[in-house]
């Protein structure tokens, strides 16, 4: 029975580097002094599905060494052993080596044999030196008797016979005596009284059993992992070939023997490894700097939910279409309205089937984001310093590509927070501040735009410094005079880096140009604001040409534009008792305990022939844009609507007061009102 | 009888030298008329009502929805202070392209009184648009041809289409 294996290899890899992150995050997630056994197990489930996966397709590599994590996940899994940082370090580490052997393989790249055995060697360590310590210090764990099976001395006898439909399930008994021959000298004795005469037999059925003898030192793990995916599909009886008469032999030192069973694994490891790089390494030429484009097509997840209403809309449509082809069909003049009707209809459903393909593409930041606490997790224990992370606003929607666009610029800002931002903690002590700094990634929609923060409470940005070294590089003038804001935009020019020693983490000079040239390149722009010793915050502002945004469209006059839903607090009629003057011009208005601004968007906005231009005539729209709080005059309220938002840069450039705009359901163009921008315009 | 002949004429002209020619579509604002090159010419639509924007010189129309693009409008009679036309049923967009220095690319439509025909215009004949001084502007104007007699203004789309930018900069 042969398939082409390869048809599977997208699924698996999707699903080993969705498995990987789930490793990542439940190890990130691990709190060192209480151990939850189900977090263990979620990590240990992802590895062996890696394993098992890896396996099948016959990428050895791979599932060698997630069979080495796999133990040791699984000693902590059982209690055997405790989860130390050390442990979590090394784990973590391996996850980072499987998911570059991943990607080399799916790259049809030569996997770099040196690190993986790096980290396998680490592992290893881990696992063996861990165990000679512990073994002392937990006796009685060792020896209780269930383990004692755990060292069966000299092998194991399987009797294994499968279920008709093993096959079918997608497991390979031959693939399971190869990595039995792995573990010891195999002998198998094949009983095929089972198959039937050639004409009843159906290749697609199992009716062989065997019976197998594996004999060597092997953990009955080891056995048992082979197994564990055929468990439901066989009946398996698993006895040690000296169980009895080995009892007392192996109660009296059994810690001699699980240290020796697992050298003698390690030294099998090694040979296996020894012999792998040798072959590998006359073929293995070094790594090629450029990825060859051969990652096939790329593929999106989404949420079923949007496809369901996908689905819903293609039925309504058709129903649509038969009813318009109904009427075509016999067309009298008295069916015009039915025609007309149906033509709204079919109109109305193309744009909803046309948005909600669209919405396919939109993804959460968290895409992003999800990588951060890993990282912020490394930088900070390889620099000292103590560190929190804060997401919000993780499920913001953006768009793909802007999801895809955006990660590497948001990796170098993050690490030049961690890494110039943040002090050391005895220098946040000495400060004032929590010894705990923190850094916070939050994302979130301002009009047509996302904005995405990453905010740090360290020492800021230092005008003196800034400027002083520019000008010992030659950046700029000795005698220039610079704006605060001029000196932060220093940091974005190639060649600037103001730590005082290069670190691994940044301090290059390179990376700030490229982000800023990253973000450009998206169509939108990078702001600094920063407080000597307070802290600073990176802004990014991106354009968003797919996004899409709850909106209410309001009137004035004949014109119609967007206000984002989020922005608006509450509609007011007002009440001439209600509006205040300053200097006789500003008009304001006492909502409960606030005076707040009252904008006429008419007058702003240079509107002829607005309905109301007396306040008690139209509506007010209380807005909140980022604090600023104001009064929206308009005419009146139209309805809600969920509209996509279009740039207005791409073709034309920035309007004060508008974000962006959108397309009405009648094919018109409206504006989506920035409302931070509605109040600076007022104020002028 | 005298398409035709401008047709043969034309034709004529190919032969001689066909790597020169550069085709121009012509319209008129007034009196007067222009060309652009006709590369840039992504399309030609009738006047549609466009939304209008708050706050920008009156020459700047608004924008339209062009298959769910929004591209703004300007009207060029405004832009080069030719006075207003009312807009009717005739009045012609021509929808014309560019590059940006980042390699985006820019859709914008201008307003013209109608597109009068495809010119062939051999670029050696092309002369520099003259200088008047400040008297008047001529910074959208590549050169002048003749056709038939007439004086053709050539137009540079992307300075034309460039000339939000330049604005912004000026405002900064």
């Amino acid at each position: 029975m042969s398939i082409d294996m390869a048809q599977f290899h997208q699924v698996f890899f999707e699903e080993s580097f969705e498995g990987l992150d789930i490793m990542e995050t439940g190890l990130l997630n691990l709190d060192m002094g209480d151990v939850d056994a189900e977090d263990i197990n979620t990590i240990f489930r992802a590895a062996h599905s890696i394993k098992g996966g890896s396996g099948t397709f016959g990428f050895t590599a791979v599932s060698d060494f997630t069979h080495v994590m796999e133990t040791l996940l699984d000693e902590m899994r059982d209690g055997r052993r405790q989860v130390t940082q050390v442990a979590v370090d090394v784990l973590l580490g391996s996850v980072d080596c499987l998911k570059e052997m991943l990607t080399a393989i799916q790259d049809e790249q030569e996997v770099d044999v040196a690190s993986v055995n790096e980290y396998k060697k680490a592992l290893e360590v881990e696992l063996n030196g861990e165990q000679a310590n512990e073994a002392t210090t937990t006796v009685e764990a060792v020896v209780e008797p269930t383990q004692l099976t755990n060292s069966a001395g000299s092998g194991w006898s399987i009797a294994f016979s499968p279920h008709t439909d093993l096959l079918k399930t997608g497991n390979d008994p031959v693939r399971m005596f190869r990595e039995l021959a792995e573990l010891g000298q195999l002998t198998s004795v094949v009983d095929f009284q089972g198959v039937p005469d050639f004409y009843d037999l159906d290749p697609e059925d199992c009716h062989l059993s065997w019976n197998l003898e594996v004999v060597g030192d092997i953990p009955s793990a080891d056995v048992d992992d082979i197994f564990d995916w055929v468990e439901e599909s066989c009946d398996l009886a698993i006895q040690s070939l000296k169980q009895q008469s080995d009892d007392r032999h192996q109660y009296v030192p059994p810690v001699e023997n699980k240290t020796e069973t697992s050298t003698v694994e390690t030294k099998k490891q090694a040979v296996v490894d020894d012999t792998e790089s040798d072959l590998d390494k006359p073929k293995s030429t070094k790594k090629e700097p450029s990825k060859p484009a051969a990652k096939g097509s790329s593929s999106i997840r989404v949420d079923t939910g949007k496809i369901d209403t996908l689905i819903n809309m293609v039925g309504e449509l058709v129903i649509t279409q038969s009813m318009l082809s109904l009427v075509g069909e016999h067309f009298e003049l008295n069916k015009l309205d039915q025609l007309k009707n149906g033509l709204s209809q079919l109109e109305r459903h193309t744009r909803e089937l046309q948005e909600s393909v669209m919405n396919i593409r939109m993804l959460p930041i968290s895409f992003v984001f999800s990588r951060f606490p890993r990282l912020v997790h490394d930088l900070s224990t390889k620099l000292d310093k103590k560190i929190e992370l804060v997401m919000v606003g993780e499920n913001t929607e953006v768009d793909k590509t802007v999801v895809e666009l955006l990660s590497d610029p948001l990796v170098h800002l993050v690490r030049n927070s961690l890494d110039h931002g943040i002090e050391m903690p005895a220098d946040r002590i000495a400060a004032g501040k929590p010894e705990m700094g923190t850094i916070t990634l939050e994302a979130y929609h301002r009009g047509g735009n996302i904005v995405i923060e990453v905010r740090d409470d360290g020492k800021g940005l230092n005008k003196e410094v800034l400027m002083a070294k520019a000008i010992e590089k030659g950046l700029i003038d000795a005698d220039a005079n610079l704006t605060d804001k001029q000196a932060y935009e220093l940091i974005f020019m190639a060649g600037f880096s103001t730590a005082e020693k290069l670190t691994d983490v940044s301090g290059r000079g390179v990376g700030m140009d490229v982000v800023r040239r990253n973000i450009q390149s998206l169509g939108g722009n990078i702001e600094i604001i920063s407080e000597l010793g307070k802290g600073s915050t990176i802004a990014i502002h991106l354009p968003l040409t797919l996004a899409i945004l709850d909106g209410q469209s309001i009137a004035v006059g004949d014109e119609r534009f967007i206000i984002p839903l989020g922005a608006i607090i509450e509609s007011i009629n007002i009440k001439e008792s209600m509006v205040n003057r300053v200097a006789g011009k500003g008009e304001t208005f006492r909502l409960r305990d606030e005076y707040l601004p009252i904008v006429r968007m008419h007058e702003i906005f240079n509107v002829k022939n607005a309905q109301a231009t007396k306040l008690t005539d139209g509506l007010v729209v209380v807005v909140d844009g980022q604090g600023m709080r104001c009064g929206l005059f308009i005419d009146d309220l139209l309805g809600q609507q969920q509209v996509v938002i279009k740039s207005l840069e791409a073709n034309y450039r920035k309007v004060e007061g508008v974000s962006g705009a959108t397309i009405l359901g009648d094919g018109s163009v409206a504006l989506i009102l920035d409302i931070p921008g509605l109040v600076r315009l007022s104020n002028q | 009888m005298e398409e035709l002949a401008e047709k043969s004429e034309i034709e004529q002209t190919e032969e001689k030298n066909i790597e020169n020619l550069v085709q121009f579509l012509s319209f008129t604002l007034g009196n007067e008329e222009y060309g652009v090159d006709i590369l840039r010419v992504q399309e030609i639509r009738s006047w549609e009502p466009v939304s209008r924007i708050p706050n920008v010189p009156s020459y700047e129309k608004g924008v339209v929805n062009l298959r769910g693009a929004i591209v703004p409008i300007v009207d060029l009679r405004e832009r080069f202070g030719l006075g207003h036309l009312e807009y009717t049923a005739l009045t012609v967009v021509v929808v014309l392209q560019m590059q940006t220095e980042q390699g985006q690319d820019r859709v914008m439509g201008v307003v013209v009184d109608s597109v009068s025909d495809v010119v062939d215009v051999d670029k050696k004949t092309i002369q520099e648009s003259p200088n008047f001084g400040t008297k008047v502007s001529t910074e959208f104007i590549n050169g002048l041809a003749s056709v038939n007699e007439r004086m053709v203004m050539l137009l540079d789309v992307d300075k034309l289409l460039k000339l939000d930018v330049l604005e912004d900069e000026d405002e900064n």
